[in-house]
């Protein structure tokens, strides 16, 4: 009987002992609660009427539009539709924006936006341009900083998936593009191919895009490259200024599930491309024109409408004709970032699949060119001997590296998708600082400033993958969010989590004086030089083309003119070209008909945008503002009479006010 | 009169041409959906600032659309600067104290006419309402002030002198005291005869 009882004390204890350990604070996952420190809300909090310090852009992802976000309230104030089609402002609708979309595959309503990357003047954001790649039919859109809406964009011939891009070089005399899949270029026989053939007919790509002052964006030069695929890109700056990089994985070439086929090979490389070299190279004429047919789409403030060049070649550089052009170093396992520190001597790598962080050094990779330091060559391009290029490793430091950005002082932030986490280094010591977890699976980081020459600092915010459980559930499909840590201590300190737009990858964030002064408030109406503008009530009016019937219409606080239209007649084309005389700031004003088969407008002040109609019943329809702009918005509305083919109501467009009635 | 008295009613002369170029009075307004605020400035031929967007906002409660072409005073303010400013300087060179006087009589007649003006205008402006206006509250004029603030619907609307106001008063203010200097003066120099 002792031993029995013995054996049931044992185990009672044991059980006890167990139970104890499993709930002591050191054995229960860290939750927000035990993340988050007592003044977090004071110091996030932005009192009504004041205003956020920092202006944050953050892609949208698959909804294909750039978020702008005030830090630290992490409050979202607009979503600038820029690859997607808009119905809420007619952007891709109005007959004036239409051309933004187009391309050499014709109208593309939707993209996948990744990666903001602002304008810079010696390496640090100057507040002209805010760009963002189209990752699924390659393009660059270029957003006007004093407006706010898309302003230029360029598609990217013989390149698929431009994913490694819009990153800038320190002036913007270039924004890159490289692919994410490579293909096979050149004639129709050379592209039409057998997939299996990948290793010998496959291209990837990369293309320097030059932005002019105006805002044009054309292609200044691409380079050919082997079947990889490019993943993200970084200027060189301060000491390597003159150099980019570019993160490559794929160079198993897999062409089929890729998932284990191109994870195979110990390490993918890093690819070093010296652009003044290529500049000057296309100075003296070296490059060759090839066929690559592409779209450059611009919007003319003058006349509110964009106009499309269209370019049948582009110029290439042979990277096999040009040795010192382009080397590759290799990198752990299928890296996603290739960051470079603020003076621009290292460079970090973040293999997702590694188990350390390498940071290059560019001195050493200079010593390396020059001493002819190759481990050999991939497809003729020198790859650097991994010891003589590498500063050194940070061991350990987490799981799935994606991306590092730095503050000024010598540190960096690296964030882990797989361990959920970000990690603080030190570059110089290659030190573990501090971890912080993240809520959940981190993809970008942004540090302000973070990859610029002279880092603003103060916050770190992890974009993250998943939300599961953070905020109010809303079915299978849950919003994506981010999170704002301050970097200002030795430790980072979580402030908030706030809810974003779309998928958010990477974003970008500049001091909101860099930009809020120079903010647009209205368009000029007597420098608009729409062909259909109409400056003031007296020059609107109704004129019948054949089966086109154009409108001048103009809107002011709260009536259109004309506001009554009779002669349209089934078979008709109408565009309504509506003209806003609003001089002064916040007041659009909205255009929407009955059975339109498109969207609505909503016009600027000063602005002119068209809406094509075509009316489908005879009847009378109304049309109406949609924006509320005034205590009389209710009443601003119209009528248009729809007859029917070849009958003789004869067109006219009128406005009939109290003293006629009378 | 003493060079130096002369010398100041010649400045003061001068000056009053200056408001010929600056704006002389100012009404700010101000409502929860205006932060920045709209004003209006009256120069001595023309109005200035937001006034297409005060026309705007006037519509609603059939307020007269505001433009120079209302005010004829737009035509013949400027010359009565002018004439104002030769009869300053005539006065400084001849000498005269019984012109200094004129002067200021006359600049202080100036002044309350061109106040009168003002006023008289704006009680037309704020009660000489478009029957057809879309806003119409019983009894409600829209009279803005002479000077100082007043609360009209959801606006607050203030009038301040603004440069050439200041220059105008500066200009009584510098003529009336020439004008007191030189009487004591000539009274000192006839009390000092007399004793003599």
């Amino acid at each position: 009987m002792n031993t029995p009882l013995k054996l049931t004390g044992g185990v009672i204890g044991f059980a006890t002992l167990v139970f104890l350990l499993l709930n002591s604070p050191g054995c229960k996952p860290t939750t927000t609660k035990t993340a988050v420190t007592g003044d977090a809300a004071s110091r996030v909090y932005v009192a009504p009427g004041t205003h956020d310090e920092f202006y944050n852009f953050v892609s949208g992802g698959f909804n294909g539009q750039l978020s702008v976000v005030g830090l630290p309230s992490g409050r979202t104030f607009r979503n600038i539709p820029v690859f997607s089609v808009d119905p809420e402002s007619g952007y891709g609708y109005s007959e004036e924006t239409k051309p933004m979309l187009m391309t050499t595959h014709g109208f593309i309503p939707w993209d996948d936006s990744h990666h903001p990357d602002l304008s810079q003047t010696n390496g640090m954001p100057d507040g002209r341009w805010v760009f963002i790649n189209g990752n699924n039919t390659p393009r660059i859109a270029m957003i006007d900083l004093t407006t706010f809406r898309t302003h230029s964009m360029i598609e990217i011939p013989n390149s698929a998936g431009n994913h490694s891009s819009p990153f800038s070089t320190p002036n913007t005399e270039y924004v890159v593009a490289s692919t994410r899949f490579s293909i096979p270029v050149g004639t129709e026989a050379e592209r039409d191919v057998p997939i299996n053939t990948y290793k010998e007919n496959f291209k990837g790509s990369v293309s320097f895009v030059r932005p002019e002052a105006d805002g044009k964006m054309s292609i200044a030069f691409q380079i050919l490259t082997p079947p990889v695929n490019f993943d993200l890109a970084r200027t060189g700056k301060g000491a390597s200024d003159g150099w980019f990089f570019f993160s490559c994985y794929n160079t198993e070439k897999a062409y089929s599930l890729l998932e284990v086929n191109a994870s195979q090979r110990d390490k993918d490389f890093i690819m070093a491309v010296n652009w003044k070299m290529a500049e000057q190279l296309v100075k003296e004429g070296r490059g060759k024109r090839v066929p690559g047919k592409h779209y450059s789409n611009w919007h003319n403030h003058k006349t509110h409408t964009v106009e499309s060049t269209i370019y049948d070649d582009v110029l290439q550089l042979d990277y096999m004709e040009h040795p010192g052009l382009v080397y590759f170093m290799p990198c752990p396992k299928s890296p996603h970032g290739c960051d470079v520190d603020p003076t621009g001597e290292f460079i970090v790598g973040s293999g997702k699949l590694a188990a350390l962080l390498p940071v290059f050094s560019f001195s050493k990779i200079q010593q390396a060119i020059a001493n002819q330091d190759f481990e050999g060559d991939f497809a003729g391009i020198p790859v650097l001997k991994y010891e003589s290029v590498l500063y050194g490793e940070v061991k350990k430091p987490g799981l799935g590296p994606l991306h590092t950005e730095f503050d000024a002082h010598g540190n960096a932030y690296t964030s882990f998708f797989v361990s959920s986490e970000i990690v603080k280094w030190n570059i110089k010591d290659l030190e573990v600082l501090d971890r912080v977890p993240t809520y959940y699976s981190i993809g970008h980081l942004c540090v302000p400033g973070g990859p610029n020459v002279k880092p603003y600092g103060k916050y770190v915010i992890a974009y993250n993958k998943i939300t599961k459980d953070r905020y109010l559930p809303t079915g299978p499909e849950l919003c994506h969010s981010a999170q704002l840590y301050s970097i200002d201590g030795d430790k980072m300190e979580l402030l908030l989590d706030f809810p974003t737009v779309g998928e958010p990858h990477y974003a970008v964030a500049c001091p909101a004086e860099l930009l809020k002064d120079k903010s647009v408030k209205f368009y000029r109406i007597e420098e608009n030089e729409h062909p259909w503008v109409a400056k003031g009530e007296k020059e609107s009016g109704i004129e019948r083309r054949g089966r086109n019937v154009h409108i001048k219409m103009t809107t002011i606080r709260s009536h259109f003119t004309p506001d009554n239209i009779e002669g349209i007649q089934l078979g008709d084309t109408v565009y309504f070209h509506v003209t806003n005389l609003e001089q002064d700031w916040d007041v659009p004003h909205g255009f929407a008909i009955k059975g339109a088969a498109n969207a609505e407008l909503l016009i600027m002040p000063g602005e002119t945008a068209t809406l094509k109609w075509i009316p489908t019943k005879v009847g009378v329809v109304p049309f109406y503002c949609t924006d509320f702009c005034s205590a009389l918005h209710q009443e601003m509305q119209g009528y248009l009479r729809v007859s029917p083919r070849g009958s003789n109501v004869p067109l006219k467009a009128y406005t009939v006010s109290v003293d006629d009635e009378l | 009169m003493r060079p130096i008295s002369r010398i100041m009613i010649a400045l003061a002369a001068l000056a009053l041409l200056v408001l010929l170029v600056v704006p002389i009075w100012r009404i700010d307004l101000a409502a929860p959906q205006y932060p920045e605020g709209l004003y209006l400035q009256i120069f001595a031929d023309r109005f200035e600032g937001d006034v297409e967007k005060i026309n705007g906002l006037n519509h609603y409660i059939g307020m007269a659309y505001i433009k120079d072409e209302m005010f004829k005073e737009f035509i013949y303010l400027p010359k009565i600067i002018m004439v104002l400013a030769v009869l300053g300087l005539v006065a400084a060179a001849w000498g005269r104290r019984i012109l200094l006087f004129l002067g200021l009589v006359t600049l202080s007649l100036f002044g309350l006419w061109a106040l009168w003006r003002m006023w008289d205008w704006g009680y037309e402006y704020g009660h000489n309402l478009d029957p057809r206006a879309a806003i119409k509250i019983e009894d409600q004029a829209y009279q803005p002030p002479l000077i100082g603030h007043k609360q009209l619907l959801n606006f607050d609307a203030w009038s301040t002198p603004d440069i050439g106001g200041w220059i105008l008063f500066g200009v009584m203010a510098l003529l009336a005291g020439v004008y007191f200097l030189e009487i004591r003066d000539m009274r000192r120099r006839m009390q000092a005869a007399t004793t003599n």
